[in-house]
């Protein structure tokens, strides 16, 4: 029982991490209805800029703000210099352009730092929690409350805010949006750039316990993806019960099922896709669109 | 969710345009496009006997890809479901191919036939579920697929040989003929690539061409026209499937080695890669993107030896910026403009 | 009377097809115009090609300032609101949040609860539904929304296009009532496009006739009326 407790609050550990991209995702495709599939890549990038900063001598908490602004900054103008000149061109187009977003970013990553592992430091202790005989890292703990903070945030901003009515508006109806004065091509940059700020706190979140290096979020953008699925595309609310879903079952799968090693856990993720997406195609918290001929 | 992979919508002015031209429709040969056939056939005969034996493999490579670039072409670009898992489809043929002559010595030439009614199978089996599942979503699942396989290869060692794979020995040409083995694999492939393109122009340019295009425009309004949206885009999916099927069982004879290793996610990724820069709904397409696909990397590496994928990376973006609906797009819209009178008056904005 | 709004030589296309040959008509200030046409004349074109939502050439002038060649966004900003074909409402957010995304390029953001007030005291169906999901109302509420939603930017000039499109009479009436009203009382100029040419000539002062895209006839509303050959071919009788 002990174990089975444990290993699902590491599962909701690591499933923070796959719910603060899922999230990303899905902001930017709701925002944008575009799938970004550089996301993972333009996490990536932002931790090791976080590490640069690191390296140069900042303190842990002033890094983090700097790679957050930063990555904003970066996410905004990406989607203004790469992405606005095919906005208006077919969707796989712009898929292609993300593609090869993705493959830029890694290669450059690999160019400056090399491909060698690096490891980076986490903000809490290393000191185990003891409940009973239940043990908890610090660092699993510290990112899912880092992960919940950003999530209220989030939250906060496009239900209260006039700005976040607007970027929800200028989504689903951008003719509309425009009437209203709504400059629609900047809220498109906005919620890029709003993704990546997200993007960089999970790559900060998740680096200490993966080290750092170019293809360290190639593996968690594919359980993203699959937590985006299971939630539903259009809830972000459905990313973040997808994200920690999809690490509780990942771990308890790996722990208790005999011939699925870690190569395998990755299929399982996949397994969980297709069976959420056969029994219920629009995801848990998905709305199937009603389209009129 | 499925309205921008489906291309409808298209006289909403102030929202986007379709996903591609209306002129989807595989064309009616004009006595340009005769001409052009044969000049490319020519090029395409002659082709063997003035490179290297390592030129002649690259561009049986080519024919290859165009093959399965064409299936998967169907599927995505005239039917409208995206597929990121094709790769699959390969590795089975692949797979097929070198079973059957490895295992079971059968000859290469029945391997063909064989993987592609297989995948025929699998496409259409896999199909069938996938009706629930649209845009995004199918891309997903597809993705799923193709991640899996090589983690399946690798699990059932007895028949693949695991992560060791099978090798083979290259097909020798028939007696009598003076061709080394690269010339007579690559006459061989030339060949199945003219049957099936010729096939595909056949089937895409009648009624259930049309019927592919509608239900990819507008399903809904394709049935309420008695079109069985079910049936076809099963039989699509599986006819797609079989082509990929057989271009992966030519890429295992032409390398003559079959991995798991090698049928990963990235295979997926770059057929559709090649659809979108060859031009979507385009049966030419298949060919520009299978140029692209085979030798701009290599180009790319040329370039830069420290990060050839950036290189790439560049150009893939690059070309969507000029070529948003392909190459094979570009030169039909140019076309159009040249041969079009000046019918608007109005400075475009 | 100057024109608050005023088209030369206007053109527009949806791709490579014209549809719009150099129109040429203006508005009143302080006045209701209305274009009239039969389905397919050009008229609902002719109200995005004022708002830029359509590739347009010619001139086009608010105020006596140019707005051709400006994006939507900021003609909107200008003081110009218009009611799209269809509503475009968004349907998944509150009534409250439509309105609260009209008032968006508001200028003077200190009258915005004076907006609100007056919105639902010529709309009380809106008041009671506020927080319902705009996507729920019926068409004719949906099509209060729209014009509720137009007016709370403080526009100077209101663009209706095609407002009894699929409604009740009493709905229409009432609507075009509010209209009058909006008009009369905080001397918003409309440029009404309508199909309904009995209605749109009673509210109007101003009439022009559309043909595929050209201006066939204008003139005074009344006078428009009492011709014999627009009361055959558009009013039926």
């Amino acid at each position: 029982m002990d174990i089975f407790v444990q290993q699902v609050v590491s599962g909701l550990a690591t499933g923070g991490i796959y719910a603060s991209l899922a999230l990303a995702l899905v902001m930017i495709y709701q925002a944008t209805d575009v799938v970004n599939f550089a996301q993972g890549e333009m996490a990536m990038f932002s931790t090791y800029l976080a590490w640069t900063f690191l390296q140069a001598g900042m303190p842990y908490w002033v890094a983090f703000c700097c790679t957050v602004i930063v990555a904003f900054v970066g996410g905004l103008v990406i989607e203004r210099v790469v992405i606005r000149p095919v906005e208006n061109a077919p969707i796989l187009s712009i898929v292609i352009v993300t593609l090869g977003l993705l493959v830029i970013l890694n290669s450059t990553a690999g160019w400056i730092y090399s491909y060698i592992q690096k490891p980076f430091p986490s903000p809490f202790p290393s000191k185990p929690i003891r409940i009973g005989n239940i043990v908890f890292g610090a660092h699993d703990l510290g990112a899912i409350g880092v992960t919940l903070v950003v999530l209220a945030l989030l939250f906060a901003f496009f239900r209260y805010t006039t700005l976040g009515l607007a970027m929800r508006a200028a989504a689903q109806n951008p003719a509309s949006s425009r009437l209203c004065g709504i400059r629609v091509s900047w809220m498109l940059a906005l919620g890029w750039g709003l993704a990546a700020a997200f993007g960089s706190v999970a790559g900060i979140m998740v680096a200490p316990v993966v080290f750092l290096d170019p293809n360290m979020m190639v593996g968690i953008q594919l359980y993203a993806f699959a937590a985006a699925t299971v939630g539903g595309f259009t809830s972000p609310l459905g990313a973040v019960v997808g994200g920690l879903l999809v690490g509780v079952t990942e771990n308890l799968v790996g722990t208790y099922v005999s011939f699925i090693g870690t190569e395998l856990k990755l299929t399982v993720a996949l397994a969980m896709i297709i069976v959420v997406l056969l029994v219920r195609p629009s995801g848990l918290f998905g709305r199937t669109v009603v389209r009129r001929v | 969710m499925e309205s921008r992979y489906g291309a409808e919508r298209a006289t909403e002015a102030v929202s986007r345009p379709v996903a591609t031209l209306s002129a989807a429709r595989a064309p009616a040969v004009r006595p340009l496009d005769l001409i052009g056939i044969v000049l490319v056939l020519a090029v395409a005969i002659a082709l063997p006997f003035g490179l290297s034996a390592f030129r002649v493999f690259q561009f049986t490579q080519v024919l290859i890809y165009a093959i399965a670039l064409l299936g998967l072409n169907m599927l995505t670009g005239f039917n409208g479901q995206i597929s990121l898992g094709h790769g699959a489809f390969y590795a089975i043929g692949a797979y097929t191919t070198a079973i059957m002559i490895d295992r079971w010595n059968i000859g290469y030439a029945w391997t063909i036939p064989v993987a592609g009614i297989l995948c025929l199978v699998v496409g259409f089996l896999f199909g069938r579920p996938a009706l629930r599942l649209e845009g995004l979503y199918l891309a997903l699942a597809t993705f799923a697929l193709a991640l899996a396989i090589p983690q399946i290869l690798k699990y059932f060692e007895h028949w693949t040989g695991g992560s060791q794979g099978i090798v083979l020995s290259k097909p020798k040409p028939p007696l009598g003929l003076r061709l080394n083995e690269d010339q007579w694999l690559y006459f061989f492939t030339l060949a199945i690539t003219i049957i099936l393109f010729v096939l595909a122009w056949n089937l895409l340019r009648g009624r259930v061409g049309r019927a592919i295009v509608a239900i990819r425009d507008n399903h809904i309004a394709a049935e309420a026209m008695g079109v069985d949206s079910a049936l076809y885009k099963s039989a699509v999916f599986g006819v797609s499937a079989a082509y990929t099927g057989i271009a992966g069982a030519l890429s295992a004879l032409a390398v003559a080695f079959v991995a798991p290793d090698t049928y990963n996610v990235f295979l997926s990724i770059t057929f559709l890669t090649g659809i979108v820069i060859g031009g979507l709904a385009t049966i030419s397409g298949a060919v520009f993107g299978a140029l692209f696909i085979q030798f701009i990397p290599n180009w790319a590496q040329d370039i830069s030896k420290a990060a050839p994928w950036a290189i790439f990376g560049l150009f893939l973006i690059g070309f969507m910026y000029v070529m948003p609906r392909g190459i094979a797009g570009f030169f039909r819209v140019a076309w159009i403009r040249m041969t079009r009178p000046a019918v608007a008056r109005g400075r475009p904005r | 009377m100057p024109a608050i709004l005023e088209a030369d030589d206007l053109h527009a296309q949806y791709g490579s097809t014209v549809v719009l040959h150099g129109l040429r008509f203006a508005v009143e200030a302080g006045g209701i115009t209305t274009i009239l046409g039969a389905n397919g004349a050009g008229k609902t074109t002719t109200l995005r090609a004022v708002c830029a939502m359509v590739k347009t050439s010619g001139e086009v002038r608010f105020d006596g300032r140019r707005i051709d060649g400006k994006t939507t966004e900021n003609i909107v900003r200008l003081g110009i609101a218009h009611t799209p074909e269809g509503r475009g409402t968004f349907v998944d957010l509150t009534v409250e949040e439509n309105l609260r995304l009209g008032a968006y390029a508001r200028r003077d953001r200190s009258g915005l609860d004076g907006a609100y007030e007056k919105v639902y005291q010529h709309f009380p169906v809106l008041a009671e539904r506020r927080r319902q999901q705009a996507g729920t109302l019926s068409g004719g509420e949906q099509q209060m929304l729209a014009v509720a939603r137009a007016l709370m930017s403080g526009p100077r000039l209101l663009l209706l296009d095609e407002p009894s499109l699929g409604l009740a009479p009493l709905i229409v009436r009432e609507i075009f009532r509010i209209v009058r009203t909006i008009n009369r009382e905080e001397g918003v100029s409309v440029l009404l496009v309508e199909q309904n040419a009995a209605l749109a000539l009673d509210l109007a002062d101003q009439a022009y006739l559309l043909e595929t895209g050209r201006v066939v006839m204008s003139g005074r509303a009344d006078e428009l009326k009492k011709d014999d050959a627009i009361r055959r071919s558009y009013l039926g009788y």
